[in-house]
């Protein structure tokens, strides 16, 4: 269970969380949806462990752990996943490897042994089927030269790869052609277990119709200002945020 | 949450040398300081026959009458030639039969790095390594000799060589690197302690590689080593050296020749990886490390590899060098010189085309981190006659932080049209969203690190032999502990 309380996030002087309440439980899956600037991406980061941004306020307990008080890597290890609304390119590093080497750090972190290569392997060819990703891909360096959309895919990868317990997708669905989209989609569902959440930041409506949430979120200016059913989105797509932002002018 | 950069940086840099110990081994050292007497002593301990003698006391009076070369771009302390010793051998030389007649310290000084004898043996039963140990000044253990015999290979300690084979000695010794080349080759020529010696004859294909390990040990002690490698007409063999010193406070001077020749289509592939000492975190103490590597491709379509995975050192200066004399001749170059804390590194190559048809690659790769300072310096010469000349080279420059220096010193001489020389360098600096990306798929920012560094380095690090690459990685991770860009 992910349990945010009142998360204020700031960079530079200029606060951007200012003042975020969110309970995820596990089964659940929660859209986050809001206007450009709002601070969705900033909330992601913040809670996958970037120094970028100074926590001012607030905690986020994450399975009765002091979440905030964890290194990036150790609440990855944990089973808090990122997908990246900008994933990074790495030269030179194989995803192979990369993968391989995430794994088992998950593995010795929880008191595993380590994947042989073979069983890594095999793993990785049932994850790559899931979520039908091209086998060039995963033969390449991390995402370098990988398009817009294939870097999308190979975030659900990563996540297929490391099964966490509670998965940030970052306007996944942006970038996707529409057969990518219904790829993705199926890869989240098939993945999808009562023991895990997801949280779904997307700007459209349309991946929610693939991707049923329990809840729909409006993030405006760092704060969570409305949330209800997934009907909340289909009047979020017909009236834009005007109204939402007119309620809240401060 | 905000940590402040330069408190990252600091971080980094703390990284202290994993391999600072000494063993202590009873040593056999004559007083410090340099004059004709310690040249004569040297000789004489080493039973040197009297031709070894004079020329190490011709190299001598023209090192006395040079002057420590000034680099633009090292700063280094001035360096006192009589505070050094130029003489130190393990006390009881152990017996060469088998391993087991090793020194226990020694062997658990080997263990320690990794590389240990016993390790070594299996390896070498296995894949074929024979090792030729150095420990100081002296060689202490060699393997394989006889099967190499068999095949004509002689590869044993220098001093060895002056003993059971001086005609090859006189005739290759100084033929690529004369006693006048340098200031710290005229040195060397004069007190140089051992080394090796590898000769393969015509037609031999060298069946195992060859490695050294060098080590610096003796307190106070310059390490003068020489190497001399013959390859004859369409032979073939690879040569492996590494090193690695204990902890000391003292600057250690390293002064080193290698030397090849390689004739008609004979081809040779020199690798390194260096990883002496190279100061604490505030810059104190670590090896000075000024070699001077050339090789010559005498014959035509002879081919020589160098390929250097440098990490350690104070300072470092080294060009291993191609002189593609016969026609259709081929030089390449591979490096990675890696720098933190207060490390220097001023590396590179010269190719020096005068055959026909001459060809060249360099590929050099710096990684800098900390405060300090890596140049790469290099040297493409195309010579009036070498007709069709080709040069391709690429400096890349990976800086971690904005504290250190990547410097890039491309030379071109070129005297004949027909040329084609290209060069091409880029810089670039591991970017913390690099970082932080590998740490939400549960990556420590070392792991991080050394995954993009190794990365980054794949082009060199595949042309090592296979046990050499695993340990060179190992290495570079070693060396950049802490590190963040
Ligand atoms: N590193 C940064 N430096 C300065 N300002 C930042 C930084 N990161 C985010 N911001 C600012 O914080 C605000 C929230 O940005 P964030 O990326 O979280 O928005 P978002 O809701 O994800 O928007 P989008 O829908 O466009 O992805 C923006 O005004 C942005 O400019
Ligand atoms: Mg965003």
């Amino acid at each position: 269970m992910l349990e945010i309380k009142n998360l204020h996030a700031k960079i530079d002087d200029k606060e951007i969380l200012r003042g975020i309440n969110l309970t995820v439980k596990p089964g659940e899956i929660h859209a986050i949806m809001g206007p450009n600037g709002s601070g969705k991406s900033t909330l992601s980061s913040v809670l996958a462990g970037s120094d970028v941004y100074e926590v001012s306020e607030g905690s986020v307990s994450f399975y009765g752990k002091d979440l905030l008080a964890l290194p990036a890597e150790d609440r990855a290890r944990e089973g808090l996943f990122y997908s990246f609304q900008y994933p990074v390119e790495i030269p030179g590093v194989s995803m192979v490897n990369f993968m391989r080497t995430a794994l088992n750090e998950h593995r010795k972190y929880n008191n595993l042994k380590p994947y042989t290569a073979g069983e890594f392997l095999k793993l990785m060819r049932e994850k790559k089927n899931l979520v039908e990703i091209d086998s060039n891909l995963t033969n390449r360096s991390v995402n370098e030269g990988f398009s817009g959309g294939e870097k999308k895919k190979n975030e659900i990868f990563q996540m297929a790869m490391l099964e966490p317990r509670v998965a940030i997708l970052d306007e996944t669905d942006s970038g996707l052609d529409i057969d990518a989209l219904r790829i993705v989609a199926n890869g989240v569902n098939k993945l999808k277990s009562k023991d895990n959440a997801t949280i779904i930041i997307t700007h459209y409506q349309r991946l929610l119709d693939y991707i049923i949430p329990d809840f729909v979120h409006v993030l405006h200016n760092g704060r969570i200002v409305k949330s209800a059913g997934k009907e909340l989105a289909f009047e979020l797509e017909e009236k834009g945020y005007d109204w939402i932002k007119k309620e809240f002018e401060d | 949450m905000a940590q402040d950069k330069d408190q990252i940086l600091e971080e980094v840099t703390a990284n202290e040398y994993k391999y600072g110990f000494s063993t202590e081994i009873e040593t056999d050292t004559i007083p410090k300081g340099l004059n004709e007497d310690v040249v004569r002593i040297i000789s004489a301990k080493k039973n040197e026959p009297e031709w070894m003698l004079e020329y190490r006391l011709t190299a001598f009076a023209h090192w006395k009458t040079m002057k420590q070369p000034d680099w633009a771009k090292l700063n280094i302390a001035e360096i006192d030639f009589q505070d050094i010793i130029y003489y130190a051998a393990p006390k009881q030389r152990p017996k060469l039969d088998s391993m087991d007649d090793v020194d226990p310290e020694l062997r658990a000084t080997f263990e320690k790095l990794g590389i240990s004898l016993n390790e070594q043996k299996v390896l070498a039963g296995v894949t074929g390594v024979a090792v030729d140990a150095v420990m100081d000044s002296i060689s202490v253990s060699t393997t394989f000799k006889e099967t190499l015999a068999e095949k004509g290979i002689i590869f044993c300690s220098f001093s060895e060589a002056v003993q059971e084979h001086p005609d090859l000695v006189k005739k290759y010794m100084g033929s690529v690197v004369p006693y006048t080349d340098n200031f710290f080759a005229a040195l060397n020529n004069a007190v140089f302690s051992d080394g090796s010696f590898a000769y393969i004859p015509k037609g031999v294909r060298c069946p195992i590689e060859l490695s050294t390990y060098f080590r610096i040990n003796a307190m106070n002690t310059g390490q003068f080593e020489r190497t001399l490698i013959v390859a004859e007409e369409d032979s073939y063999v690879s040569y492996l050296e590494g090193c690695t010193a204990p902890q000391r406070d003292e600057n250690q001077l390293h002064a080193a020749i290698v030397e090849i020749v390689a004739m008609q289509r004979a081809e040779v592939k020199y690798s390194t990886v260096q990883n002496w000492y190279p100061g604490d975190k505030n810059g104190k103490g670590g090896i000075y490390n000024f070699v001077t590597k050339r090789a010559l491709c005498k014959g035509d379509y002879s081919k020589v590899m160098w390929t250097q995975v440098e990490t350690g050192s104070a300072i470092t200066w080294k060009y291993p060098s191609c002189i593609l004399m016969g026609d259709h001749s081929e030089g390449k170059f591979y490096s990675v010189a890696v720098t933190n804390n207060y490390q220097q590194a001023d590396t590179g190559t010269k190719m020096i085309h005068i055959g026909k048809n001459t060809r060249s690659l360099i590929v050099s790769k710096g990684v800098s981190a900390g405060k300090s300072q890596n140049s790469y310096r290099g040297l493409v010469r195309i010579n009036k006659r070498a007709e069709n000349a080709r040069n391709y080279s690429q400096c890349d420059s990976l800086l971690m932080g904005d504290q250190c220096g990547a410097h890039t010193f491309p030379y071109l001489e070129i005297n004949n049209s027909t040329a084609v020389v290209e060069h091409e360098a880029t810089t670039s600096k591991i970017g913390e969203d690099q970082i932080f990306y590998c740490n939400t798929r549960g990556l420590s920012t070392e792991q991080a690190v050394g995954l993009i560094v190794n990365g980054y380095v794949k082009e060199v690090i595949n042309q090592l032999p296979m046990e050499f690459a695993v340990e060179a990685q190992k290495l570079l991770q070693i060396s950049l502990e802490g590190s963040v860009g």
